[in-house]
């Protein structure tokens, strides 16, 4: 079922690539017949081939010929499989310039560095406020405030700080995954199931055993998959990343390839990200049920791509005020859903308080 | 409600009833609840859940609290679990008065709160490591406790690979192995089938009479409670107040025959008055469209 995903939109540049008159907009000359400036193997539109034909006929001359072709920007997809091949056989055409190979190596750990620090500060931070109300409130404003700006707006400032090695870029996917990550595992942790706690809590467990064996080990299988969604995330900030300072990486590669107007690289270097993409989630949804065999059906068993496009899907689908992926509520909030009589599905598991005993939910059965 | 059967009275059982309350009498006191009272603000105004409840429990009883919907049950076992706190009055254990939940009071919900990431074993071992077992001595606990609710062979096993009657039955023993004062109840056996709900009245009748536990078990089920309990607490509702505590003119073993006793039915008789008193009893009258034709009556 995954392939035949992928097939579907091969099909249709199989169909615009090989059958002419799908588009195929242009011509290639084969034969430049009596024209002054056509020559073999140039490309040129259909309606100037055409005049150019009218105004060698009435001149008397021998009219061109050729074949019609798609613009330079759309290779055929053969043509961008032999280029996933030669792209990594063939030299660089500057001397001193990386190889493919070298380009990608340079990608994969300038994500891996960036992603790695964000995670290690970014979970514990998003656990931490997703657990106490007291932190989150110190903490989500400014992070929602930062989240909004463009992590590639602190380019400049990177390079000035850190100059043009790999450092400032390493800080633009920092940038970029950090802060939504605070949010969005503080969110998951909040959506940790509360009569968990209320067990642990009634079998004896103090507030710090509460996070290191409830709430930790509860909210594992969801910021599992958060972080493979992040892990996106991160890619796409990787491009502009490359691009700050001395550009490098698999970036670099794909802009040196489209100034020489070789798109069949191009396409290349864009389907590799995407490979490399792909099969790390793939991987990593291939791990998830070993690494939590409690889970009932195990956790990878939606695919990667469901999972994302579901999560695209309902942010795109969520009315603009609730977009701000978690913020903690607010006693108005709080006093709405008592009013209702209902108990708020979500919110802020406020340990410190429910000790005290002034943030516990109306339940009248 | 069953005014055709000649029912002796519930209040004046037979000898061998009465010894046997003078004898639970005679035990300590596990749990007194003094003048407990719950009061909860909203915008539209305070509401009163509970009302000066009193009540206390001798050791080793079994006590159900049942009342209708909204009357309070849940808001009071809460309460004296610590997971919420009283406006008015207190709760004391063993004579002393408690604030939060401990390991003391152990607490059975209805809604199955194993931890899913532990297995069977692991989840009763959460609450002895907690207390700082070894995890070799929690270990042969777990076994133990396990092994009395006849869940050995599942020791390894994760909860989601049980059935409903299973993880209610690990989610008693993680709470016994604490060895609490006390156990609550909270409709443990509400989201159960009727007969695994049946199989899991006579397993806890067991496990209560092999080990040294005081129960306090909430239920809306008339038969459950009678059944199961020494003394039933009823609660009455707006606000929550007790309106009867009955002693249960049932001897013990109880089986399923018990269900069929004069005195069970007795009892049962005069709870449910207790619970759907004659007033209130006049629903309002639907008026609902007349949207389909029969000529028949099915009176």
């Amino acid at each position: 079922m995954k392939a035949a995903a992928f097939l579907l939109p091969l099909a249709v540049w199989c169909l615009v690539s090989y059958c002419p008159y799908v588009w195929h907009p242009m011509v290639k000359v084969t034969d430049q017949g009596g024209s002054a400036f056509l020559r073999p193997g140039t490309l040129i539109e259909k309606p100037a081939f055409a005049e150019e034909n009218g105004r060698l006929q009435t001149a008397g001359k021998p009219v061109a010929k050729g074949d019609p072709a798609n613009p330079i920007f759309l290779p055929a997809p053969h043509e961008v499989g032999k280029a996933l091949y030669t792209a990594f056989t063939t030299e660089p055409i500057r001397r001193g310039d990386p190889w493919l190979h070298e380009s990608l190596w340079h990608s994969i750990k300038i994500i891996f560095w960036g992603f790695l620090s964000a995670a290690v500060v970014g979970v514990p931070i998003g656990v931490l406020c997703g657990t106490f109300g007291f932190f989150a409130r110190i903490t989500e404003p400014f992070v929602d405030f930062i989240r909004y700006m463009p992590a590639p707006a602190f380019g400049a400032l990177a390079v000035a700080i850190m100059g043009i090695s790999d450092a400032p870029k390493i800080a633009i996917i920092f940038i970029g995954t950090f802060f939504q990550m605070v949010l969005v595992v503080a969110n998951t942790t909040r959506m940790l199931d509360a009569s968990l706690l209320e067990a642990a809590q009634v079998l004896g467990a103090k507030p710090r055993r509460l996070l290191s064996h409830v709430i930790v080990p509860g909210i594992l299988p969801n910021l599992y998959n958060d972080m493979r969604i992040l892990l996106g995330w991160a890619w796409t900030y990787l491009i502009v990343a490359e691009l700050i300072g001395a550009s490098s990486g698999i970036s670099y590669f794909i802009n040196q390839q489209g100034k020489y107007r070789h798109y069949d690289n191009v396409y290349a270097g864009i389907i590799l990200i995407g490979l490399i993409g792909l099969t790390t989630d793939q991987l990593l949804a291939f791990f998830a049920p070993k690494i939590f065999p409690w889970m009932p059906g195990a956790a990878g068993k939606r695919s990667s791509i469901t999972v994302f496009f579901a999560g695209i899907v309902a942010f795109i689908g969520s009315p603009r005020s609730e977009r701000i992926l978690s913020r903690p509520r607010t006693s108005a909030d709080l006093h709405e859903t008592r009013a209702q009589g209902t108990a708020p599905t979500r919110r802020p598991i406020d340990m410190a308080a429910q000790e005290k005993g002034s943030d516990v939910d109306v339940r009248i059965a | 409600m069953y005014g055709s059967l000649e029912l002796p009275n519930y209040l004046d059982p037979p000898l061998a009833v009465r010894e046997r309350f003078d004898r639970i009498g005679q035990r300590p006191t596990v749990m007194e609840v003094q003048n407990l009272g719950r009061v909860f603000e909203t915008r539209t105004g305070d509401v009163t859940a509970l009302n000066d409840i009193n009540f206390e429990v001798r050791r080793r009883e079994f006590i159900c609290v049942i009342g209708q919907s909204g009357c309070g049950k849940s808001t009071l076992i809460r309460i004296l679990a610590g997971l919420d706190y009283p406006t008015s009055g207190q709760i004391l254990l063993d004579g002393k008065e408690v604030h939060g939940p401990g390991p003391d009071r152990g607490m059975v919900f209805q809604g199955y709160t194993l931890f899913p990431w532990l297995t069977v074993k692991r989840n009763v071992m959460f609450g002895l490591l907690a207390k700082g077992e070894s995890s070799h001595k929690a270990e042969i606990d777990a076994r133990m406790w396990l092994n009395m609710v006849g869940l050995s062979q599942f020791a390894d096993a994760y909860p989601h690979q049980l059935s409903g009657g299973m993880k209610q039955r690990v989610a008693i023993a993680r709470a016994l192995a604490n060895q609490p004062r006390i156990l609550l109840m909270d409709e443990p056996f509400g989201a159960l089938d009727a007969q695994t709900r049946c199989q899991m009245q006579n397993y806890l009748l067991q496990i209560w009479s092999a080990v040294d536990v005081t129960v306090l078990f909430i239920t809306h089920d008339l038969d459950e409670a009678i059944y199961l309990a020494d003394r039933i607490i009823v609660l009455g509702a707006r606000p929550g107040h007790i309106r009867e505590i009955i002693n249960v003119p049932l001897l013990r073993p109880r089986t399923r025959e018990t269900l069929l006793d004069p005195y069970f039915l007795a009892t049962k008789s005069r709870v449910e008055a207790l619970i759907h008193p004659p007033e209130e009893e006049k629903a309002e009258e639907l008026h609902f469209p007349r949207l389909v034709h029969v000529n028949d009556s099915i009176m």
